[in-house]
């Protein structure tokens, strides 16, 4: 039971893994749309608002789908000022309550309400206001796509942290991307490796 | 008893934050669910008050929240300066940039210190990442100051501060951040934040030119054996001052176009230089010294990109999001043409820029779910009033606010403070008659002090880092150096924690140093008119002031 439960969850880390390693592109692509943007508009005088919502959408997109994997690396900013003084074990069931009591709310939540907003705007063929924007159910199935990954993701966390609290695995998650102590104050904010 | 809850159902979901919080779950959905559990609480116990104006089809709204973050341009500036920064930094800048400064000022008694400060200005003005800085001086600078003598705490807090100006001179992303959430234009927070974050560098220089002629023993200048470019910085003065003969003659004779003569001339400027000190080089002509050419190769190439982003900010002619992208394309482009760019190095980039900017927005989007509640339960009007009863009236609000932020700081990042805390602090502060971008340059030296204090300061983390712990031979000298301890590290950020606190009350007392003449605007006909469809709940709440209570519809 439980190796079919560690594969499946190792199958869900590949998923968000793959998925968040070709997103980075997006920025790229996001970059250089931007920045062809404004060259555009400052010398020639030319500009969409198709091209100016491209580079949102790029953006939301590289970020909505990156979610999941983010959280695989264990990257998503915590205060850990208090927990990094409970033990191993304490810090264990925490991490598993939280999966249940403070992620699945949001994720599930934000997943189920999201399916019928991107439906709905499928089917009106819902576009940007702005003159020549484009269509807006691609971002909104990037909410749904996103939700999507970070529940299956949770599911993987859960399996690997029950893993790790019955003693079966070492350590669920990776060891911190950026090299810096699990106890330290976590991987944080602008300010990257 | 349920009367009780129901009336204090805001303070209790304050408190109930702060515990979610520190439970060291993701700040992201700790927030969220925050938000999500105290809807349904207050949908439950919506008929016992009514302050509660939530309903469950308000729930609807929350792809809603999403989609508008999404489509928020401000934002899209995080990953542009991000990953210019990153970029640079991989291109071995600070390093080129450290080097020739450090001959430059080294021979004078606390040269080292003031090539560290001026070099972490310049980067500052590149990037809005504090890390890069300080690691990549500390891995530079410190073995030289230590080899050469320096005070260990002087040598090390003068780089983990130089370091946090980053987050304080434009492009910063506090900055961004901040403007996001005070909902005042970024290009009105940079503009405001250049003086005081030029004058914070001033205060440092300040401070390290009084430690050279009181304390000469902590920062002993590099004796002539360590320059390793030779002559005079004479020939470089001369080039300079010409090169600046060349910008304004051109600001002149160019037929104008308003202020792009300006960038024009400033462009022309630098080019001279810069191919004046290589026709030197080339044609083995030897006006210039070692040394001037130099600088002049280190030192033009990111003072263009720095005038490409920031003038072009600064002068209206790009809103930040395209200052930002021109900028990353430019560092690219810079990258390139030193040859330390492949292929990897920009994956790697781009990966650490789509982590951090990934993280920042979830916060975001719990925030918004967590607002949406807090709303909803007229939670913004028990914060108003709780800081409204302050004595002093505005001068007392901004007395706590910044004791609050400063203590804060010193435990959680300023993400945290900037997406929880600032949405609560902007309508009283308005309410109050304060000038938002005023208010909003207070707060950003208030969070760049956050990396410095302890136990929680990123700089210092950073620092310690790359600081050696343990005794080491010094490459040069083969001289056994003693290392860092985690102590000195910690005391040499003291001092400049009073420097900033200082400039933290220069900000306060003076105004005028952050309110600016309105910059010019971009003209609005030429950008996107896009105004997302604001569902009719004040979702705009924490962006404009005083935000209208959620409707039932």
């Amino acid at each position: 039971m439980m190796k079919a439960l560690l594969a499946l969850s190792r199958h869900i880390d590949a998923l968000s893994a793959i998925v968040g390693h070709h997103v980075r592109w997006l920025i790229l692509a996001a970059i250089l749309v931007s920045a062809a943007n404004a060259i555009l508009r400052k010398v020639f005088d030319i500009g969409s608002n198709g091209w100016l919502e491209l580079q949102w959408l790029l953006f939301g997109a590289s970020f909505m789908l990156a979610g999941a994997d983010t959280f695989r690396k264990n990257a998503h900013v915590r205060i850990d000022v208090l927990s990094s003084r409970f033990s191993k074990r304490t810090r264990d069931v925490i991490e598993l309550l939280g999966h249940f009591f403070l992620l699945a709310p949001f994720s599930v939540v934000l997943l189920v309400l999201s399916w019928p907003y991107f439906v709905d705007s499928w089917q009106q063929g819902e576009v940007s206001s702005n003159a020549g924007g484009l269509p807006v159910w691609p971002a909104k199935f990037l909410i749904f796509a996103g939700m999507l990954l970070l529940v299956l993701q949770m599911v993987s966390e859960v399996i690997k942290r029950s893993a790790v609290l019955a003693g079966i695995m070492d350590e669920a998650a990776p060891q911190p991307v950026n090299g810096r102590s699990p106890s330290g104050a976590g991987p944080s904010g602008g300010h990257v490796e | 008893m349920i009367d009780l809850v129901a009336h204090n159902l805001a303070p209790l979901m304050f408190l109930a934050l702060i515990g979610f919080l520190l439970l060291g779950y993701p700040v992201a959905f700790a927030l969220a669910a925050n938000g999500l559990l105290f809807f349904c609480i207050a949908v439950e116990l919506s008929s016992y008050s009514n302050e509660i104006s939530l309903s469950w089809p308000l729930l609807q709204m929350l792809p809603g929240r999403v989609l508008e973050v999404m489509r928020n341009d401000t934002l899209l500036a995080i990953p542009f300066f991000t990953f210019m920064g990153i970029v640079l930094e991989r291109s071995g800048m600070a390093e080129d940039l450290l080097e020739t400064i450090g001959q430059l000022f080294g021979p004078v008694r606390g040269g080292l210190a003031f090539a560290v400060i001026l070099v972490g200005a310049l980067l500052a003005a590149t990037t809005g990442v504090v890390a890069a800085s300080v690691m990549a001086m500390g891995l530079i600078a410190l073995p030289i100051m230590l080899r050469h003598g320096y005070d260990r705490p002087v040598a090390t807090g003068v780089i983990t501060a130089s370091g946090t100006l980053a987050q304080i001179i434009p492009p910063s992303l506090v900055l961004i951040v901040l403007a996001d959430q005070l909902g005042r234009p970024v290009g009105d927070l940079y503009a405001g934040a250049l003086i005081p974050g030029l004058m914070l560098a001033g205060l440092y220089c300040t401070y390290v030119a009084a430690l050279a002629m009181f304390r000469p023993h902590l920062v002993p200048a590099l004796p002539a054996s360590a320059r390793t470019l030779s002559g005079s910085a004479v020939p470089l003065l001369l080039l300079l001052l010409l090169a600046a003969a060349v910008a304004l003659a051109a600001w002149h004779l160019i037929p104008s176009h308003g202020d792009q003569s300006m960038i024009w001339a400033v462009t022309l400027g630098c080019g001279f230089a810069y191919l004046a000190a290589l026709a030197d080089d080339v044609l083995r002509l030897n006006l210039l010294s070692d040394l001037s050419r130099r600088v002049i190769f280190v030192l033009v190439p990111p003072l263009g990109l720095i005038f490409l982003v920031l003038g072009t900010i600064f002068l209206g002619i790009a809103t930040p999001t395209e200052g930002g992208a021109m900028g990353a394309v430019g560092a690219l482009v810079l990258a390139l043409a030193r040859r330390r760019f492949d292929r990897a190095t920009l994956s790697a980039a781009l990966e650490a820029t789509t982590r951090l900017s990934c993280f920042v927005i979830f916060i975001l989007i719990g925030s918004r779910i967590f607002s949406l509640t807090f709303y909803g339960i007229n939670g913004h009007v028990w914060v108003e009033e709780l800081f409204l009863g302050l004595p002093g009236g505005a001068w007392g609000f901004l007395l706590a606010v910044n004791l609050l932020v400063f203590i804060l700081g010193c435990f959680i990042d300023f993400f945290e403070i900037a997406f929880i805390v600032v949405p609560l602090l902007a309508p009283v502060a308005s309410a109050l008659g304060i000038d938002l971008v005023w208010f909003g340059i207070i707060l950003a030296v208030n969070l760049q002090t956050s990396f410095l204090t302890p136990p929680f300061g990123f700089a210092l983390f950073y620092m310690r880092s790359v600081a050696p712990s343990s005794p080491y031979s010094d490459k040069l000298t083969g001289r056994t150096v003693a290392g860092v301890s985690t102590a000195q590290i910690y005391w040499g950020a003291a001092s400049f924690i009073i420097l900033q606190v200082i400039m933290i009350a220069v900000v306060v007392l003076f105004p005028g140093l952050a309110i600016t003449p309105a910059a010019p605007e971009v003209d609005p006909a030429t950008i996107e008119i896009d105004i997302p469809p604001q569902p009719p709940d004040g979702t705009g709440g924490t962006e404009e002031g005083v935000p209208p209570p959620p409707s039932f519809d």
